[in-house]
């Protein structure tokens, strides 16, 4: 597998996607759409997670989840990376377009969809590694050898993950030895290094304190003008102060999606108005 | 009652009984080892020499080994009077190393100064005083003191001899017999062929081989000759003793490893014996059917096993542990797998020696046998218990250990640390090479220590599939191909039982079994600190996070 194949396949448009018409869909202020769920539901061996959920998630904008726990939103966001694959018993329906390709069927090569989705966690997982080897793991991994090209990656990556300065003169050291929001930058920068088109982000400053909390936030805000953000979250104003459109999950429907000032000042739905106003949740 | 009852419900008596428990295994293990190393430590330090005059006239010399109360039952005198036990030496004069004295029976007791403790190539030791020193029928010192004073040269010279002939009976003399006996080989599998397919004209090999054989004949002669004047110089230096009943006995220096007035030596003098004694025991060969000298092939023997085994049973434990854990679909199948390998762990040992020497021995060395070394056929090569077969047969012991410990160890891997790997692009095979095994390694070295253990202390199995009392030729030597699997060894664990229990002179043995507990429990000991070290390090280098 070649890594030009990612960049070379063109995003496609949200004219190609739009046969389905999502009740929630909110209006396109860009016109691209980057992945297309329809009617995606999911199943934990005889418990549905999942109902029938549809939804366009627009290129280059930041996209939260919010819900109360247990509510999918999780869930629906590791489906879009397969990561769902690890557990046994799951059955998943429905379509996830990614450049109008189908991610969820039996023929997908799984390794292609995510490197072209990177994810972050909710506990920063650098491997047990220098941060030079933990940057560019996703390189080596695709057979890149070329040091000039990895050290480059990993400076640009770096850089991109607002990690570099605090990093460049121990490169060597361990991935374990940084602080919290520093190994959570360095989980950024590793997903970052191998160009995905889409990052996913899972809870990423819930084990954070609030500074560290504010140098994430402002590096979504940054890298959402070149890739697609989705973020679970469960800080309602982290969703209103980083995300362009806002989607609100419960007990394993999508409620509301919407931009996010609107669905944070004019909520259309009585349930959103309840959590976003701490009613219950 | 009530105070009871609040003891109970806090819990006192519980930790009693727990710190009592850990107390007596404690007790137990520390008392052990103590009572091993004391023995076994012990038997190196050169005692002092007493020379006992008895009611009878007779005069007696020796070391004081022990010393106990004379049980009587019945009588008044039950336990009143004392025995000691006296190690006499002078196995081909008197017939008995030991001797049994009542303390009533002495009347005098002496340390004679000049009193020496000999050890000797054969009939054990000898303790006397010295008398002449002579070579080639010509005296070269007379008088106790004049021998000790003109000793010490030729105890050295003797060593260097001794060295010398072995080297050349060992070297030249070796690397000839392993020349004709490849002739011999090469001859036999002519008349193989030529029972194959006969009629085919070999004269002209066969002359080859003759001239060659009798060209080595030829050499084989002249070394012998070379050896035999070589030993017959060294032997005329030859030292006169005098037992403590007044005979004498004249033996070559060649033959005499060591000497030492025992009742003279300082305290440094006797840290020396101590340490030379030492020394030998570690590096030296055995003598008198393994009472005495050195027990190095037994130790080589056991370390050479040991690894083999864990060379074979490591990759094999880890991939099955791989496949249990990473790849199967977790179900009835596999946890029956799983409760089969944890058994397999409990069957007894020589359960495992019977299946080697039926499998390993008999089946696969048979037909290795008949494919590869026809020729020297009807004497087996492979199909004889040997080093290989006797480590394969532990690694079957330890696999399942392995397999157990690796598995607890992949599946300690956290779950995040595979996702990150795999949300990179990476696949599963990636990600457990690069990733999970890594982490894993600290816990699959566990594994592999507790297997090293239980195999360095396996015996019952060994006995059937290659370990023998004494192994003239190591497994590792100068002669090509260097490595040889096939050959018979020793063992510190068999060395135990066949010294301790097998012996014709189990007195004699008995330091020497404590000495050989006390070098087994050092290289498990050792073994199991190099795997420890090396989990450490690995340890620190693949640290899950502190926040993890």
């Amino acid at each position: 597998m070649v890594m030009s194949d990612v960049v070379e396949r063109p995003p496609i448009t949200g004219k190609g996607a739009t046969s389905g018409v999502s009740f929630s869909a909110p209006p396109q202020a860009t016109g691209e759409v980057a992945i297309v769920i329809r009617n995606a539901n999911l199943w934990y061996g005889q418990s549905q997670a999942l109902h029938d959920i549809s939804m366009d998630i627009p290129a280059r904008q930041a996209t939260a989840f919010i819900g109360p726990s247990g509510c999918g939103k999780s869930t629906l966001l590791r489906c879009l990376n397969r990561m769902n694959d690890l557990i046994d018993n799951v059955k998943i329906t429905g379509e996830f377009l990614v450049n109008g390709q189908d991610i969820n069927t039996r023929t997908t090569d799984v390794i292609e969809v995510r490197r072209r989705i990177g994810m972050v966690f909710q506990k920063s997982n650098p491997l047990p590694k220098s941060i030079f080897e933990n940057v560019v793991y996703g390189l080596r991994i695709a057979g890149i050898r070329d040091k000039a090209t990895l050290d480059a990656a990993c400076e640009r990556s770096l850089r991109g993950a607002a990690l570099w300065d605090e990093v460049k003169d121990r490169l060597d050291s361990s991935g374990l030895s940084l602080s919290g929001g520093q190994q959570q930058r360095l989980c950024i920068a590793r997903a970052i290094a191998i160009e995905p088109e889409i990052i996913l982000m899972d809870e990423p400053c819930s084990a954070l304190d609030p500074i560290a909390t504010a140098k994430i936030e402002e590096l979504i805000y940054e890298l959402k003008s070149q890739y697609t953000i989705v973020i679970v979250t469960h800080n309602l104003q982290q969703a209103a102060r980083v995300s362009d459109k806002t989607a609100f999950f419960w007990l394993g429907r999508l409620i509301e999606h919407s931009n996010t000032a609107d669905l944070f000042t004019n909520p259309r739905e009585k349930h959103t108005e309840d959590y976003i106003t701490g009613r219950f949740g | 009652m009530s105070a009871l009852r609040e003891l109970l419900r806090r819990g006192d008596p519980a930790i009693w009984l727990a710190g009592t428990g850990l107390g007596i295994s404690v007790l137990m293990i520390g008392g052990m080892v103590a009572l091993i190393l004391w023995n076994g430590l012990g038997f190196f330090w050169p005692k002092r020499i007493v020379q006992l005059t008895l009611k009878d006239n007779s005069v007696v010399m020796g070391e004081i080994v022990a010393r106990e109360a004379i049980p009587a039952p019945g009588t008044p005198e039950h336990l009143k009077r004392n025995r000691i036990q006296l190690k006499l030496g002078n196995r081909d004069l008197t017939g008995a190393d030991f001797r049994w004295i009542d303390e009533s029976d002495i009347t005098a007791r002496q340390e004679p100064g000049d009193a020496v403790y000999v050890e000797r190539r054969e009939y054990g030791p000898f303790i006397g005083t010295p008398v002449k020193l002579a070579e080639n029928d010509k005296d070269i010192a007379s008088g106790s003191e004049a021998v000790l004073g003109a000793l010490p040269g030729y105890v050295s010279k003797a060593a260097r001899d001794r060295a010398a002939i072995r080297a050349l009976e060992q070297g030249e003399v070796g690397n000839i017999n392993y020349q004709i006996e490849q002739v011999r080989l090469r001859g036999r599998s002519l008349d193989l062929e030529a029972a194959r397919s006969p009629g085919v004209d070999q004269k002209a090999e066969r002359a080859a081989l003759e001239q060659e054989l009798a060209a080595l004949k030829a050499e084989y002669a002249a070394l012998e000759e070379r050896r035999a004047s070589t030993s017959e110089a060294a032997s005329r230096t030859v030292l006169t003793l005098r037992a403590a009943d007044g005979t004498e006995k004249t033996m070559p220096t060649l033959d005499v490893f060591r000497i030492y007035p025992a009742n003279r030596l300082s305290v440094g003098g006797r840290a020396g014996v101590y340490a030379s004694r030492v020394w030998e025991f570690l590096t030296g060969d055995p003598r008198e059917s393994n009472t005495e000298g050195g027990i190095f092939p037994a130790i080589f023997g056991t370390v050479m096993m040991v690894i083999i085994m864990s060379i074979v049973a490591v990759p094999f434990g880890v991939l099955a542990a791989l496949y249990l854990r990473e790849y199967a679909r977790q179900g009835v199948f596999v946890r029956l797998v799983r409760i089969a390998v944890n058994n397999l762990a409990g069957v007894p040992s020589i359960v495992f020696g019977v299946f080697g020497l039926g499998f390993f021995v008999y089946f696969v060395g048979g037909t290795i046998d008949q494919w590869f070394f026809a020729e020297s056929l009807p004497t087996p090569t492979f199909g004889t218990g040997g080093i290989l077969w006797a480590s394969l047969t532990l690694s079957l012991l330890t696999v399942p250990v392995v397999i157990v410990a690796s598995e607890e160890a992949l599946s300690a891997v956290p779950r995040s640390m595979r996702e990150a790997s795999l949300a990179t692009g990476a696949t599963k095979f990636q990600t457990i090479l690069r990733v999970v095994l890594p982490s894993a390694a600290p816990g699959i070295l566990t594994g592999l220590i507790l297997a090293m253990a239980r195999g360095a202390g396996e015996v019952a199995p060994l006995m059937i599939t290659g370990v023998v009392k004494l192994a003239p030729d190591m497994p590792l030597d100068g002669f090509f191909p260097y490595v040889h699997l096939d050959r018979k060894f020793m063992h510190l664990g068999f060395h135990i039982y066949d010294v301790g229990f097998q012996s014709p002179n189990v007195e004699a043995a008995k330091p020497m079994v404590y000495a050989t507990a006390v070098l087994l429990l050092l290289i498990v000991v050792l073994l199991n600190l190099t795997a420890i070290i090396v989990r450490n390090k690995l340890r620190k280098k693949y640290a899950t996070s502190a926040f993890a």
